[in-house]
């Protein structure tokens, strides 16, 4: 089976000079679930353009389902399905005819392309627009209706360049199923996002992309592993005695019933729950400072720079 | 992409095409209508009965055809430089450039949209204008040739407007600075003999002297210009413009990065 993406030294320079892709390398095994992530600026939509077409690449190969982009991006530009960061409709076409005429692009008969919309906009919880003209449309309705419009065609890979952004809460969680649920039927994944407890929460696999190089990558869960340390917060019923301390463990005071702990690689939080307990103090809840994937994304940028 | 995806394509461009300017009719096709009903009933009628024949037809009669090709002239070019120039405005031509459309699809896509709208127009203009005069058509033959070249042809040269286009000021240039004058001037309302031979010398580079002529030698029979020499220039027109327009959609040209 060939890779979803293999993407092989590919630069960018606009014709301002600007270097937005110093030679990247990048692989995605078909049915994945990927993020690429990185800074505004850093590479990610350039890339996401080249797979496009909009953006024409300087140097280097790219690979879809197998295909190179130099000799059929015809039949490449088949095989996936793309979600852009902006909006880009017409907003006097309705809902419907947006699909149609999407699906209409890619040779797929209009018969077949209307009942594809009517799936599609059902399973993403917008059949009732059918017939609304796009203007009348929330932001969280368009960002799920160019998810219709990037599957109309079928693509084995789905990209999505920032999906959910500016899109709330609620809308983002049935956006999520939606997309655990079509990465499960077994089509690829590609997206890119500024919220990292998204990727962390959806995506297997990731790489980390900083002025137009790939820094890091790998499966998420082994990046985490590598973390050197981890900030939890404790919070307790009782009022946490002042000065309390616990060799080897970085404890600070939040408030009186806060506590910080901070655990190096290879520490557990078990000596913390049985120092607490003895001093008479429960703990009733536990977080992590911050989302452990941002810990390492900036660890990555820190170590890149 | 095979053959029958292709042709597919090339649908969905053009019945989205016809849809949208059907949909805003009242901005699209009443206003031709209106217009030539006037430019009728006053350069026709109220004046033209004064003036008397010219090329030895009435003057009604000869300035049918011309008006005819103006209408069609403006409304198969403004059609595709408004709808692609939009397209280009609101991001919405990404949805034909990522997909797998070939360039040449895009291109007669667009075209097929400004030739049936300049088509339709034709029809309500000559409709309109048989409550002023009767007309017996010389040569169909002729007649729909150059209907269907001009219309073609000003349509891709829409096209290659809203690809340079930055504004809808852009937009708008070209048709009142450029194609308005040189219809006016290309012998809708006069015959070139008219002309001094300095000036008639000078409207032989008009490329609408022969497409008013060829459409009149059409309707009427009658022609400034030798026929031959205008389909030639017609064909040559259209040629350039598919080709200039393939290389603008084929570079990207202010449409990809």
């Amino acid at each position: 089976m060939s890779a979803a993406l293999e993407i092989f030294n590919l630069q960018k320079t606009y014709a301002n000079g600007f270097e937005a892709l110093k030679g990247i390398d990048l692989k995605v095994e078909e049915g994945d679930f990927f993020a690429l992530l990185g800074p505004n600026g850093a590479g990610k939509s350039t890339t996401i353009g080249i797979l496009s077409s909009l953006v024409s690449k300087s140097e280097g190969s790219v690979k879809i389902c197998g295909i190179d982009i130099d000799e059929d991006f015809s039949l490449a530009k088949k095989q996936i399905g793309i979600v852009p960061q902006e909006f880009n409709f017409n907003v006097f076409e309705n809902v419907e005819d947006v699909l149609i005429h999407q699906a209409g692009y890619y040779g797929i008969p209009i018969s077949v392309a209307r009942e594809r919309a009517t799936y599609y906009l059902e399973k993403l919880g917008i059949l009732d627009k059918q017939h609304v003209q796009m203007r009348m449309l929330s932001g969280g309705m368009k960002r799920r209706l160019m998810i219709a419009r990037a599957l109309v065609h079928e693509p084995r890979v789905l990209i999505l360049d920032e999906p959910t952004a500016g899109v709330d809460i609620e809308m983002r969680r049935s956006m999520y199923d939606f997309l655990r649920e079509t990465n499960a039927e077994g089509r690829t994944i590609i997206m890119t996002t500024h919220y990292l407890e998204e990727a962390e929460l959806l995506c297997r696999n990731v790489a980390i992309i900083n002025q137009g190089k790939i820094v890091t990558r790998g499966a998420i869960k082994d990046l985490l592993r590598d973390l050197n340390s981890e900030t939890f917060l404790l919070d307790t019923q009782d009022e946490i005695p002042a000065g309390t301390a616990i060799t080897g463990y970085t404890l600070r005071q939040v408030e009186p019933h806060c506590l910080e702990v901070e655990l190096a690689k290879g520490q557990d939080l078990a000596p913390v729950f049985a120092a607490l307990s003895q001093a008479g103090v429960t703990v009733v809840s536990m977080r992590n400072k911050e989302n452990r994937l941002e810990r390492m994304f900036v660890n990555v940028l820190e170590g890149a720079s | 992409m095979s053959a029958y995806e292709q042709w597919i394509a090339f649908l969905t461009i053009m019945r989205k095409e016809v849809r949208r300017y059907l949909r805003i009719w009242t901005q699209t096709l009443l206003p031709s209508a209106i217009t030539m009903s006037l430019y009728f009933l006053i350069f026709g009628t109220l004046i033209g009965k004064r003036i008397g024949t010219m090329g030895g037809v009435s003057y009604m009669e000869f300035v049918v055809p011309g008006l005819i090709m103006m209408a069609i002239i403006t409304n198969s070019y403004a059609n595709v430089v408004g709808s692609f120039f939009g397209a280009k405005f609101n991001n919405s031509i990404e949805e034909l450039l990522v997909s797998p459309t070939p360039n040449y699809v895009i291109v007669l896509g667009y075209a097929a949209g400004g030739v049936s709208r300049g088509i339709l127009v034709s029809i309500i203009v000559t409709s309109v204008a048989l409550f002023f005069t009767k007309l017996d058509i010389h040569s169909w033959f002729v007649v729909v040739s150059v209907v269907g070249l001009t219309s073609i042809a000003f349509s891709l040269c829409g096209l290659i407007n809203a690809v340079f286009a930055n504004t809808f000021d852009d937009v708008n240039i070209v048709p009142t600075f450029v194609l308005t004058p040189l219809t006016y001037l290309g012998g809708v309302f006069y015959s070139l003999d008219l002309l001094p031979d300095f000036w008639a010398g000078i409207s032989q580079i008009n490329p609408l002297v022969y497409v008013v002529n060829a459409f009149r030698f059409g309707v009427l029979g009658v022609s400034d210009v030798d026929i031959a020499v205008s389909f030639t220039m017609l064909i040559g027109l259209t040629l350039i413009s598919f080709a200039y327009a393939m290389h603008l959609l084929r570079a990207g040209s202010r449409l990809r990065t």
